[in-house]
């Protein structure tokens, strides 16, 4: 089937150069049907990708090492799951993963505008079979998963044991997803530049694909922190890899496109700004995809670097930002605002600086991400920007942002009297200044200002949400005489939009508490233990009850248990381990088990206000003589087996390898009937799980924002119909025969 | 059993991508507004919002009862304003009322 694969690739590659030149010419002579075949033609290409992508995941769960990305990333000894999720750990198959995506997302876009913006599409078609021709040119070109090798290895190399976890199953088509849900409207931001029209359309359609891309990326980001915490046994969750921020990146610049797009819906403003913004949030996601790929920057998630494949994302890269400034340019005088802000202080004058903080923060990031490189080209020599700098700088822009979150939600559009702000802000800002004033008796924290900061604005957010909802529910109910949760679900369900966006507000200002609180006021220390010694930290005794070891022919575990303890009572029992995979080394048949990859299973108990946290760095140096002795008598009995006639070879390397299996279990049981010092890395958290609780939250928020409002009950939920309030003489309508009262209907 | 897939893919391209052109040609989409009527709606709908919003913003007591009357006075003109430009933009070319010097 890889012959099929490989023409499957080619046809998804000629139907998207179908697909680009169509969608031109279709839109050059205005003939429709050019445009409407070439969207058939994205249905194809998503469908090609579809069934080429089926191949090859068959390939890797029926362990066919014919193919070479097969062979390189998976083994018959890897799990079910696993090998049916390897396909996006090699380069190859993770390009066909994101090019599959793209021609999905695409398509579905398409779909759903097929009677919309009619003089945008052909335009932001063509941008998103650019997008096609280019991933499925590198996937047909340089990066071909369905290479296949004349002599197969009996076995492949296996997957990275780092990858061996339940979120790699989510984790990667999340952020791809995220990527090429940007890249949609990025499209139609370029097909409403080209053709000129710039009104609200065109973001009305495509705002629900900037809020997924904003969703995906984001569920994707939390993933990704959570296996780094459970799985990497460095003890934390983020680490401001280039990998990482190359996901935050776009999501932060996503996350202020949402914002200054309802500016413009409503006032016709920041058109300038949305614009760039969009297309800033599209070049975002593939230079996010570039530093994947590329490995220019150091990092524990990028594949092996590919000059191929780094230069032409350079070149598209450079495209997109030429292409943008150049379109946004041309059309800077259809971009003009239709209004002005009336004050600084109202909702759109918070969105604005919102939106300032949170580029800033992306530019901050980007620089610091890139600094390496850039120190690099001037001085010669890579200097290496650790999490320190970036919190530097990102913590006290992300304050800013947090307080603007706040004070979002409070805040009417247009105009304020000073009353009403007051009493707005009167509940939120006495939690706040309430959560300082107690805090600021607990011992140590007001020693970490930006922290404590955190704590009282996280506050001052979760409290204006919470006033929102209550003001909400309670008007719901004076209009209704519904039950308070009746009255709080349908307030919901018609506001999805304010209301979703406020829970978002109020889960990322306690995820951000939880981040605050678990890197500022983290004990963790490291002890080198005998079973029986105890080490204390943040008042938590951990003893080393007893050693653990396991081994078979896929993997050696080396474990411990732990019992926790404080001031005398038992508080939990932790279970630790380090699993070591057998490395291809021919040459020390015992020594391989001890030489390939690792991973670390921590030993976790999590709690609402503190985590326990311990993970195992065995040490196997007092196994290395066993280990080279059994090098060299299993080496020689194998060599020994070359002159035997074949079945007798068959019986004898049988034999050897039920030695060999037998060998390596005592070796492993030896760390527990005869334990030798071990070192452990110890920590005591406060309020981690406030991070993924946050993060929950805000993803429920984002979904409920998402979800389509019905379309018909909308206009009518204007219920209440001020009668008394007349239109202003100017609003008198002069060229229509239609009497003023039906106008009037129609808005409510 | 792979080139059978692959001329039944093949087979099913062609004949949805060619679809289109097969059909007899359309002038234009019958159902579909004109790109102007769709913007136009866009913004009536996008203006429907802001009324809604800050007929809410009074019910949480975000506005007062002058500053929403205001606000409320102006979003509805502004409505109208669209609604009078979606009428012209829907009528026949003939029908239009020309618009004042």
């Amino acid at each position: 089937m890889a012959d099929a694969g490989r023409v499957l690739l080619i046809l998804a590659l000629l139907s998207s150069l179908y697909g680009l030149g169509a969608s031109l010419y279709g839109a050059r002579t205005g003939r429709t049907e050019w445009v409407d075949s070439a969207r058939r033609a994205m249905y194809v290409v998503a469908g090609i990708a579809a069934v080429a992508f089926v191949i090859l995941d068959v390939a890797f769960i029926t362990s066919d090492f014919s193919y070479s990305v097969v062979a390189s990333g998976s083994s018959t000894t890897t799990p079910f799951f696993y090998r049916a999720a390897a396909i996006w750990s090699t380069q190859q198959g993770s390009l066909l993963l994101w090019v599959m995506l793209l021609a999905f997302w695409s398509s579905l876009a398409l779909f759903l505008t097929r009677h919309r913006v009619r003089e945008i599409v052909p335009y932001a078609q063509a941008v998103l079979f650019g997008m096609a021709v280019f991933f499925t040119g590198l996937n047909v070109l340089f990066a071909n998963p369905f290479k296949t090798t004349v002599a197969p290895p009996a076995e492949g190399a296996g997957l990275d044991p780092l990858l061996r976890h339940t979120t790699m199953m989510v984790h990667p088509p999340m952020l791809y997803s995220g990527y090429t849900l940007a890249l949609v409207p990025f499209a139609f931001c370029v097909g409403a530049l080209v053709s000129g029209r710039l009104g609200a359309e065109w973001i009305q359609v495509t705002r629900r694909f900037a809020l997924a891309s904003w969703l995906c990326l984001g569920i994707g980001l939390l993933l990704g922190a959570r296996w780094s915490y459970t799985e990497l046994g460095w003890g934390g969750y983020w680490a401001w890899d280039p990998v990482e921020n190359a996901a935050l990146m776009p999501w932060l610049v996503c996350t202020a496109y949402i914002h200054s797009i309802m500016i413009q819906e409503k006032r016709g403003m920041l058109k300038v700004w949305n614009a760039s913004l969009v297309l800033l949030t599209g070049t975002m996601a593939i230079v996010g995809d570039f530093l994947v790929r590329s490995g220019i920057l150091s990092s524990i998630h990028a594949f092996v670097s590919d000059p191929t494949l780094n230069v032409s994302f350079v070149g598209l890269i450079s495209l997109m930002v030429i292409g943008s400034v150049w379109l946004v340019t041309r059309r800077r005088d259809r971009l003009t605002s239709d209004h002005k802000l009336d004050s600084l202080i109202s909702r759109e004058g918070v969105f604005l600086l919102q939106n300032v903080v949170l580029v800033a923060l992306t530019a901050v990031i980007f620089w610091l991400t890139f600094f390496p490189l850039i120190s690099e080209a001037i001085t010669g020599t890579e200097t290496s920007v650790g999490p320190p700098v970036f919190a530097r700088f990102v913590v006290p822009l992300a304050l800013v942002v947090v307080a603007l979150s706040g004070i979002g939600p409070i805040i009417p559009w247009r105009r304020v009297t000073m009353a009403k702000l007051r009493r707005a802000f009167a509940f939120p800002v006495a939690a706040g200044l309430g959560t300082l004033l107690v805090l600021a008796f607990v011992s140590g924290v007001t020693e970490h200002v930006f922290a404590y900061l955190m704590f009282g604005l996280g506050a001052f957010v979760v409290a204006s949400v919470a006033q929102e909802f209550f003001r909400g529910t309670r008007a719901r109910r004076a209009m209704t005489g519904d039950g308070a949760g009746g009255a709080l679900l349908a307030l919901v369900a018609r506001n999805r939009r304010r209301y979703g966006g406020y829970l978002v507000h109020a889960g990322v200002a306690v995820a951000l508490v939880g981040v605050a609180a678990s890197t500022s006021f983290q004990h963790q220390r490291t002890a080198t233990l005998l079973p029986g010694q105890s080490a204390r930290v943040a008042g938590y005794d951990v003893k080393y009850v007893r050693p653990t070891a396991s081994a078979t022919a896929q993997k050696i575990s080396f474990g411990a248990v732990l019992a926790v303890s404080r001031g005398g009572h038992h508080v939990t029992t932790l279970a630790t381990s380090y699993g070591l995979y057998p490395s291809l080394d021919p040459m020390h048949p015992i020594g391989r088990f001890f030489n390939g990859s690792s991973e670390s299973r921590v030993g976790l108990d999590a709690g609402a206000l503190r985590d326990l946290w311990v993970v195992v760095a065995p040490n196997v140096t007092p196994l290395q003589s066993l280990i080279s002795t059994g090098d060299v008598k299993i080496a020689r009995a194998l060599l020994s087996t070359e002159k035997l006639p074949a079945a007798q070879q068959a019986s004898q390397l049988n034999t050897i390898y039920q030695l060999r299996d037998i060998l390596i279990n005592e070796l492993a049981q030896r760390f527990v009937t005869h334990p030798w010092k071990t070192q452990f890395l110890m920590e005591v958290s406060p309020l981690v799980t406030w991070l993924w609780l946050g993060a929950i939250i805000a993803a429920c928020g984002g979904l409920i924002a998402l979800w389509p409002v019905p379309s018909r009950p909308r206009h009518g939920a204007l219920s209440v119909r001020r009668r008394g309030a007349a239109l202003p003489a100017t609003a008198a309508p002069t060229t229509t025969p239609e009497p003023e009262p039906e106008r009037e209907r129609e808005l409510v | 059993m792979a080139y059978v897939l692959v001329l039944i893919v093949l087979a099913v391209a062609v004949y949805l991508i060619s679809a289109p052109l097969r059909a007899a040609r359309r002038p234009d989409d019958a159902d579909s507004p004109t790109a102007d009527v769709a913007e136009l709606e866009a913004e009536r709908d996008a203006k429907y919002r802001e009324i809604r919003d800050a007929e809410l913003d009074l019910r949480t007591g975000k506005l007062s009862d002058a500053d929403h009357a205001a606000l409320d006075g102006s979003l509805r003109a502004e409505a109208v304003q669209i609604l009078h430009r979606l009428d012209e933009a829907r009528a026949p070319a003939s029908e239009r009322i020309p618009s004042a010097p």
